[in-house]
Order: structure tokens, then C-alpha cells, then sequence
């Protein structure tokens, strides 16, 4: 899986650049000879949906920031501007705002992915850590993004978020005014919001180099969770997984589509179309609906201080997931009770989203309570102790088996290449 | 190889062919808006035209207006620099063409053809030198009326050194062309539109 | 079976949790209207969208702005479509503030195509002194901040209802000898009961509508319900002025990209044959 490959220059020109940059042997090394499992299913291409996704993002970003103006008496007139007299500005701003949503539509199903078939053990724990990282810096830039727009729930949005602070002991509220550049939300925020929207996507384009970096050492998993043995095993991602991924891809892009050009403003909220006012609160704040879990948590611990605490451990306990779980085997097909849990885990996640979009009251609170103790429980006891008491199905003897195995019983004989 | 196997082969081309187009294509027509964002916006054309009271100017006298985001010269000429630019030969002219968008295109770079008939004692051209984009100076240069110590009228630019005559033509130095003059009317005896 | 079950019960979650906010105190939810620009293929009625403007014109720009409406959008595709020349008389009816001349003093002119629509107060504080302490919202967005209804599936498949917000409010107006009896006390002076109304069911603005309150060019009777409708719509155009043209592009794009993926699928389908 080394990078040092077969790559022969043909012409005059490409031996004399080989020689000076030898970009070419990378790109055939590590795009498109990399030997790929062969049996990789459909839930491995959001890897690649994600890096177009990342590319979609920071040029409709660039354009955008062309017709932008941060600051507080004009920032949310530059984007009815754009909405109305740039031209395609709606389009380009549509896309941007709902491209931010399907960003977190297919990194959440790239992460549960990984957890269902292992994808974070060893010897694949760096590559996992990094994704978590990626994963943080995309909440950060879309929580800076969406402030920018300057509406009702920008503002309170931004308030709200930067308050979390001012629970930490001591300093808290010396670190929230250093975050607001003042005694509020306010210009100084503002500015430097939009500054650091613009710098973390380079961030996150670095992070995902060294994601694919980090991936590339081991190789990929696969849903066997078996490791590759022999070239029988693999298959090289040109054409194979190339024209797989583009697909995928194109598939994706008209779901994409449909929020852009048919349903452009559902997956935001209305309130945001009301310029920001400091002076007045709207009756409900919720932020994106891809926080609301981490919200509901929040808002499940009475104490302030507890509630963030519980937020952040919520997500920094995924860094820990390479060690928690205990068990051996890989792929979650061959882990009966692993299995179940982790589809009660997923409808937890989304119980603890639908509770983080209704209001801090009644039963909400107490479900939400339940929820996030069990949440935190699949990571710190079900895990470790299902490695222990499990025991998972037979594996197959390698990948090739396995596909050979699938394949058999549809199509009676398979005459060799 | 079999004609089955000819058959497939070609088959397979075109649908790696057809796929290519189709998506090289799309990838065209996606970059159009992307590229064409860029142009000027619906506010910006829609404020592409300004007017001008031209009672204030006296003769001999010039203002600097902002069109487009460009200085236009409005100017009152005195008799003496109208004589002077009736007084060039065509022939003379580096740049023979009018350079006025409200004449036809090829029409000749005579001082009628510069200003609007029975309102000659008014030139509107843009500010702006065909060499590099920078503001000529008025009342300036080889080509300016001089009465005792005193210019009246001509153009020069202090970048490179290009000299325009009473009728904003190109006499001498690096700028290729005559001062363009922009589509205007006069809305009324005093007051015109520029764009 | 089973993870079939848990994905069916993970994508309603899924669905249920997004965007759901919930209906300020007391709303009560807007009458749905059919209007001509619903679905995926509407468009606006351009007769109905000249008669909005009207009814915007007399009845409310005596009190709302309308910051981000430019007279030259009147013209544009996709609104009401008036003729330029309609749009130059149009605007050079109001009298808007320029300058500053050569001599540094502000000046009145008549509105230009390229002038927004003037505000008929100068700032908040004038508006609110002349309107009983309550603020006129600005119009030009208010169909796309105030959803007439909520719900999740209610709101994917029916919108927001922000136009059936509009006119819910100004035909829902409640006469005062008909408030109901546990919420008369608590009137306030110079407030009319309308339950539609999202700031709590007390609406500063007295009933704007009455019918004939306008003379429509094209012989429409101007019924409240009719002047409702269309002042609606109007709103809706000016809420999202490229409404057509996003559904008209989404519909190529649908098309291209199916295309696309079918093609590509047989790519993928033929290189994959020979792999195992």
C-alpha cells in the first residue's frame, strides 16, 4: 500500500517532470492504483461525497464573500442583495446555506458507518481521531457561517453559543467578552466571525489530507471487517471505485437539488429572515437542526456548568471510542448483540434531535435526561462490556471468500475473467 | 475478436463517450453562473445613467462627474478652442475616428462629429486615458489654446504623457485612441443624460 | 425485517427533527389559501400580482416600508411584469430625498426606476411615535419570517404559509363586541383581537382592509377577501423575487442529473462486471 508505484513517464516532457516532481507517480500510487477492498457497499462512498461537498462549499463561499459585506448595519441587506440582484446570487446562496446541511446529512451517516463496522480499531485509530477533529471544525465553521447572515436567529444563535462559556469558572466571563469583542454579540463579533468562516474550511481541507493520509497507510476497512490478504482481495480505485463514487455523487446531488431549487428555506428557520435585533429575544431559539442532539443534552443537565460539560464530553468521548470498545472483531454484520445496540444507539441520537427541537419543559426534560444518561452509556458500558460477553459470528476467511460466498447463490456458476 | 465481441466493444465506447459529454457539459453550465456572478449586478445597471445641469458651467469652464464609476468631463468650450479643433485635418489625427457612441461607428474624428449639432460649445467624453486608465489633466498640454499666460482646453495626461487637443482627439504620446464619448441626450436646453 | 423497521423509525426521527419550531403562544394557525405559485411548477399570477401592488400602494405603504423593493423589480421577470414605461410612472409618483447638490443642500426628486420604494417614516422612533408605540414591520421579507403554521410534514409539504399568514391577519380581524368573553378584560387600549396574529392575538394595527377601499384597473371586485388574496401574493413575489426562475432551473437541473446518473450507472454497472 506503499506510495511508490509502478509509474512510468511516457513522453519526453513527463520524464523530465517526473524527475523534478514526481506529483504523477503519487496521484497513480494513492488515486488510482490504490488497491481497494472489492467489497466496499454504497455507505463507503460519503467519503467522497464529502470531499465534493468540501469543494461546493468553499467555492460558493468565495463567490458569496464576493457580494458580502460583514458588518452590522449591512450584512443582512449584502444578502437580500445577493438574493435579488447578483447575478444567480440566490442560487449560489442557496446552495451554500443548504449545501452546509447536506454537508452534515452525509458526515453523519460517514460516522455511523464507521461505528457500525468498526472502522476506528486498530490499526485505523489516527484516521478515526482525525475525522472526529474534522468533525468539530465543521460544527465550528457552520456555527460562525450562520451568524453571518445577521438575522434573528444568527444573533440570538451566536448569543446563546458564546454564553456557553460563561460557565466555565473563574474566567468565564472574561473569555466571552474576549469572544465578543464587547459587552454583546455585536460588530466586533461579527467580524471576526466571518474571519475565521473563511480561514477554517483551508483547516478542514488540511484535516481531510491528512484524514486520506491516515487512511491510506492501513488502507480502508470493509464490511467484513476482515483485513485485506492477498490482491485477490482488492480491486485498484480506478475505474472501480472512481465511477462508483460518481454516482454516488451525482445521486446525492439531486437530493442536494431538490432543497436548493424546491424547498430551499425548510431545513433553516424563518425567524432568520428578520434582521437581527438585540433588543428583542423570538420565542423559541433552536440552533441547526445537526446540533439539536448536542442541544437536548445542554439542556437535559439543571446546572448550567453541568449542561456544557455533558455537551462537549458528549462529543469529545467519540476520541475514546477506539478504546472503549472492546471487542476483537471489526464489522458489526458479524456481532449480534453489538449490532442491535448500535440501532438503538442511532434512534437515540435521533430521539435526543427531536427533543432538542422542542421546548426545555415537562416530559421533554425527563426524556431527554433518560436519553442522554443512555447515551453516554453505550460509550462507557455497553461498549466495553459487550466486547466481553459477545460471541460474534464465524468471519470469513478473507474478503474474496466472502464476495464469492454472496455471489453464489444468485448466479449459479461465474466463469473466470 | 468475434463481431459479438466488436459489437460490445463499440457499444461500451459510446456509453463512456456519451457519459464524458454529458458530463462535461453540465460542468459547463454549471460554471456559467459562477462566472457570470461576477458581472455587473441588477443595481448596478440599473443606476447606469446620471444628469447634468449645464447651466452652472461657465464658459471656459469643466466639471468632473461620476458615472459608472468613471470621471466623465463636461466641458464649456471657449470659441477660441472650438476654431482650434475645427482647424485639424482628419488626416492629421493619429486616431481618424470619432470614438462617440452617438454618431454612427466609422464616422470621422471631426470636432462636429465630437459634440451634439447647434450645442457645440459642449464636450462630454470620458475622463478617462486610452493608454492606461488615468485622469488627464485639463488645461494642459501641447495642444491647449494659450492666450498670453493662460491654456484653455486640450488634455494631458501626467502618466505616461499623452496630449489631447480642444476636442479630447490624440495628438501625441503612447495612448492609442480619441477620449470615447458616452450616449447622451439632451433632455432639455440645459440639462442632459448621460448613459 | 429488523433493520428495515429501525430505518423506517430512524427516517421519520430523522425528519421529525428537523426545523420543528413551535407556534408562538396562542397563534392560531393561518387558513390555507391555494395560490397560483404552490408546488413545484407554480408561478405567479401577474394580473393578480399588479393588483397586490395596488392594494400595497393605498392601503398599506401609509405605514410599512419596503427596504429591499426596488421600483425597477416591478418590471422584472417573474413579479408583476408592468412595462418600463408603466414602472417610470409608477415611480416618478413618489418624491424621494437626493443629494447633495453642488451647493451641499439635500434635494426632493422624483423616484427613479433604480430607487427602492421611499419608507413612509424616517426611523423607528417616528414610525412608533405615529403608529400608538407599535412598529410597522417592513414588508419585504414577511412572508418568508412568519410561517402561518407549524409542524414538520406540515411545513415540507404545505411551506411555511407565510402568505396565508398575511392574509389570515387581515381578514381574521374580530369585532370587539364579538371578542370572547374570558379575554375581553384584558383589551388593551388601542388593540383589536385577531387570533391569527403572531405577537399574541393583540394586533396594534387597526383593521386595514373594508372592501372597495381600492378601485382594481382590471374591474376585479375588491372584496376584503380579494384584496387579501392579492396583497398576499404580492407579498410572497416580493419575499422571493426569483421564486420562477429557481423552480424553472431546478426542474433542468432534476433532469440533467437524472440523466446523468443513469448514464453513469451503466458506466459503473459495466466496469463493474468484470470484477469478480
Amino acid at each position: 500500500m506503499s506510495g511508490h508505484s509502478t509509474y512510468e513517464p511516457k513522453s519526453a516532457f513527463a520524464k523530465w517532470f517526473h524527475e523534478r516532481l514526481p506529483v504523477m507517480d503519487l496521484v497513480k500510487g494513492q488515486a488510482l492504483d490504490f488497491p481497494t477492498p472489492k467489497n466496499l457497499n454504497y455507505f463507503w462512498t460519503f467519503g467522497g461525497i464529502l470531499a465534493v461537498m468540501l469543494v461546493v462549499q468553499i467555492l460558493t463561499g468565495v463567490m458569496l464573500v464576493m457580494h458580502y459585506t460583514p458588518h452590522v448595519d449591512y450584512a443582512f441587506a449584502s444578502v437580500e442583495h445577493i438574493m435579488r440582484d447578483v447575478n444567480s446570487g440566490w442560487l449560489i446562496r442557496y446552495m451554500h446555506m443548504n449545501g452546509a446541511s447536506m454537508f452534515f446529512i452525509a458526515v453523519y451517516i460517514h460516522i455511523f458507518r464507521g461505528m457500525y463496522y468498526g472502522s476506528y480499531k486498530a490499526p485505523r485509530e489516527v484516521l478515526w481521531m482525525i475525522g472526529v477533529l474534522i468533525y468539530l471544525v465543521m460544527m465550528a465553521t457552520a456555527f460562525m457561517g450562520y451568524v453571518l447572515p445577521w438575522g434573528q436567529m444568527s444573533f440570538w444563535g451566536a448569543k446563546v453559543i458564546t454564553n456557553l462559556f460563561s460557565a466555565i469558572p473563574f474566567v468565564g466571563d472574561s473569555i466571552t467578552t474576549l469572544l465578543w469583542g464587547g459587552y454583546s454579540v455585536d460588530n466586533p463579533t461579527l467580524n471576526r466571525f466571518f474571519s475565521l468562516h473563511y480561514l477554517l474550511p483551508f483547516v478542514l481541507a488540511a484535516l481531510v489530507a491528512l484524514h486520506i493520509w491516515a487512511l491510506h497507510v492501513p488502507g480502508n476497512n470493509n464490511p467484513t471487517g476482515v483485513s485485506v490478504k492477498s490482491s485477490q482481495d482488492t480491486l485498484p480505485f480506478h475505474p472501480y471505485y472512481t465511477m462508483k463514487d460518481a454516482f454516488a455523487i451525482v445521486v446525492f446531488f439531486m437530493f442536494f437539488a431538490f432543497w436548493i431549487f424546491f424547498a430551499p428555506n425548510y431545513l433553516g428557520h424563518a425567524i432568520n429572515y428578520q434582521q437581527a435585533n438585540p433588543l428583542v429575544t423570538p420565542a423559541h431559539i433552536v440552533p441547526e437542526w445537526y446540533y439539536l442532539p448536542f442541544y437536548a443534552i445542554l439542556r437535559a443537565v439543571p446546572d448550567k456548568l453541568g449542561g456544557v460539560i455533558a455537551m462537549f464530553a458528549s462529543i469529545l468521548i467519540l476520541f475514546a471510542l477506539p478504546w472503549l470498545d472492546t471487542s476483537k472483531v471489526r464489522s458489526g454484520n458479524y456481532r449480534p448483540l453489538f449490532k442491535g445496540f448500535f440501532w438503538i444507539f442511532v434512534v437515540v441520537c435521533i430521539g435526543l434531535g427531536y427533543l432538542g427541537s422542542r421546548p426545555a419543559e415537562g416530559l421533554y426534560v425527563v426524556f431527554s435526561q433518560i436519553l442522554t444518561v443512555y447515551y453516554f452509556a453505550h460509550f462507557l458500558v455497553i461498549l466495553p462490556l459487550l466486547g466481553l460477553l459477545e460471541s460474534p459470528k464465524p468471519l470469513p476467511s478473507s474478503i474474496s471468500d466472502d464476495v464469492l460466498a454472496r455471489s453464489r447463490p444468485a448466479t449459479a456458476a461465474v466463469p473466470a475473467e | 475478436m468475434s463481431t459479438a465481441e466488436h459489437a460490445e466493444t463499440n457499444r461500451r465506447d459510446f456509453l463512456y463517450i456519451a457519459t464524458g459529454a454529458v458530463g462535461a457539459v453540465g460542468a459547463a453550465l454549471t460554471a456559467w453562473p459562477f462566472i457570470n456572478q461576477m458581472n455587473p449586478d441588477a443595481s448596478v445597471r440599473a443606476l447606469a445613467s446620471v444628469e447634468v445641469d449645464l447651466s452652472p458651467i461657465a464658459e471656459g469652464q469643466e466639471i468632473t462627474i461620476k458615472w459608472r464609476g468613471n470621471p466623465v468631463f463636461v466641458r464649456h468650450r471657449l470659441p477660441a478652442e472650438i476654431e482650434a479643433a475645427k482647424a485639424v485635418s482628419v488626416a492629421d489625427l493619429p486616431d481618424p475616428l470619432a470614438r462617440n457612441a452617438n454618431v454612427a461607428d466609422g464616422d470621422e474624428a471631426t470636432d462636429v462629429n465630437r459634440v451634439v449639432a447647434g450645442k457645440e460649445q459642449f464636450l462630454v467624453m470620458m475622463g478617462v486615458c486610452t493608454h492606461l486608465g488615468c485622469v488627464p489633466i485639463p488645461n494642459e498640454g501641447d495642444f491647449a489654446v494659450v492666450e498670453g499666460s493662460s491654456k484653455h482646453g486640450g488634455w494631458f495626461c501626467p502618466c505616461h504623457g499623452s496630449h489631447y487637443d480642444t476636442a479630447g482627439r490624440i495628438r501625441k504620446g503612447p495612448a492609442p485612441q480619441n477620449l470615447p464619448i458616452p450616449q447622451y441626450t439632451y433632455l432639455s436646453d440645459t440639462q442632459i443624460r448621460i448613459g | 425485517m429488523k433493520l428495515l423497521k429501525t430505518l423506517a423509525i430512524a427516517a421519520t426521527g430523522l425528519a421529525l427533527s428537523f426545523g420543528a419550531v413551535h407556534a408562538a403562544e396562542g397563534q392560531k394557525p393561518a387558513r390555507n389559501i391555494d395560490f397560483s405559485f404552490e408546488g413545484p411548477f407554480g408561478t405567479f399570477d401577474r394580473a393578480q400580482l399588479q393588483r397586490g401592488y395596488k392594494v400595497y400602494k393605498e392601503v398599506c405603504a401609509a405605514c410599512h416600508a419596503m427596504k429591499f423593493v426596488s421600483f425597477r423589480n416591478l418590471a422584472e421577470p417573474g413579479g408583476p411584469e408592468f412595462t418600463e414605461e408603466q414602472v417610470k410612472v409608477l415611480a416618478a409618483g413618489y418624491t424621494v430625498q437626493d443629494g447633495p447638490n453642488v451647493d451641499g443642500e439635500m434635494f426632493d426628486r422624483p423616484a427613479l426606476p433604480s430607487d427602492r420604494f421611499p419608507a413612509p417614516f424616517p426611523n423607528e422612533q417616528a414610525a412608533r411615535a405615529a403608529n400608538g408605540g407599535a412598529y410597522p414591520s417592513d414588508l419585504s421579507l414577511i412572508t418568508k419570517y412568519r410561517p402561518g403554521w407549524y409542524g414538520t410534514f406540515n411545513q415540507l409539504f404545505n411551506g411555511i404559509g407565510g402568505p396565508e399568514y398575511v392574509y389570515s391577519v387581515l381578514t381574521g380581524y374580530v369585532p370587539d363586541d364579538q371578542i370572547p368573553e374570558e379575554l375581553r378584560a384584558e383589551q388593551p387600549e388601542g388593540k383589536a383581537y385577531n387570533p391569527y396574529f403572531a405577537n399574541g392575538h393583540w394586533i396594534g394595527m387597526a383593521q386595514p382592509l373594508v372592501d372597495d377601499q381600492v378601485t382594481y384597473d382590471d374591474g376585479t371586485p375588491a372584496t376584503v377577501d380579494q384584496m387579501a388574496r392579492d396583497v398576499s401574493a404580492f407579498l410572497a413575489w416580493t419575499a422571493e423575487p426569483k421564486m420562477e426562475e429557481r423552480k424553472r432551473t431546478g426542474f433542468m437541473v432534476m433532469i440533467y442529473l437524472g440523466i446523468l446518473a443513469l448514464l453513469l450507472y451503466l458506466v459503473k454497472k459495466r466496469i463493474w462486471a468484470n470484477a469478480h
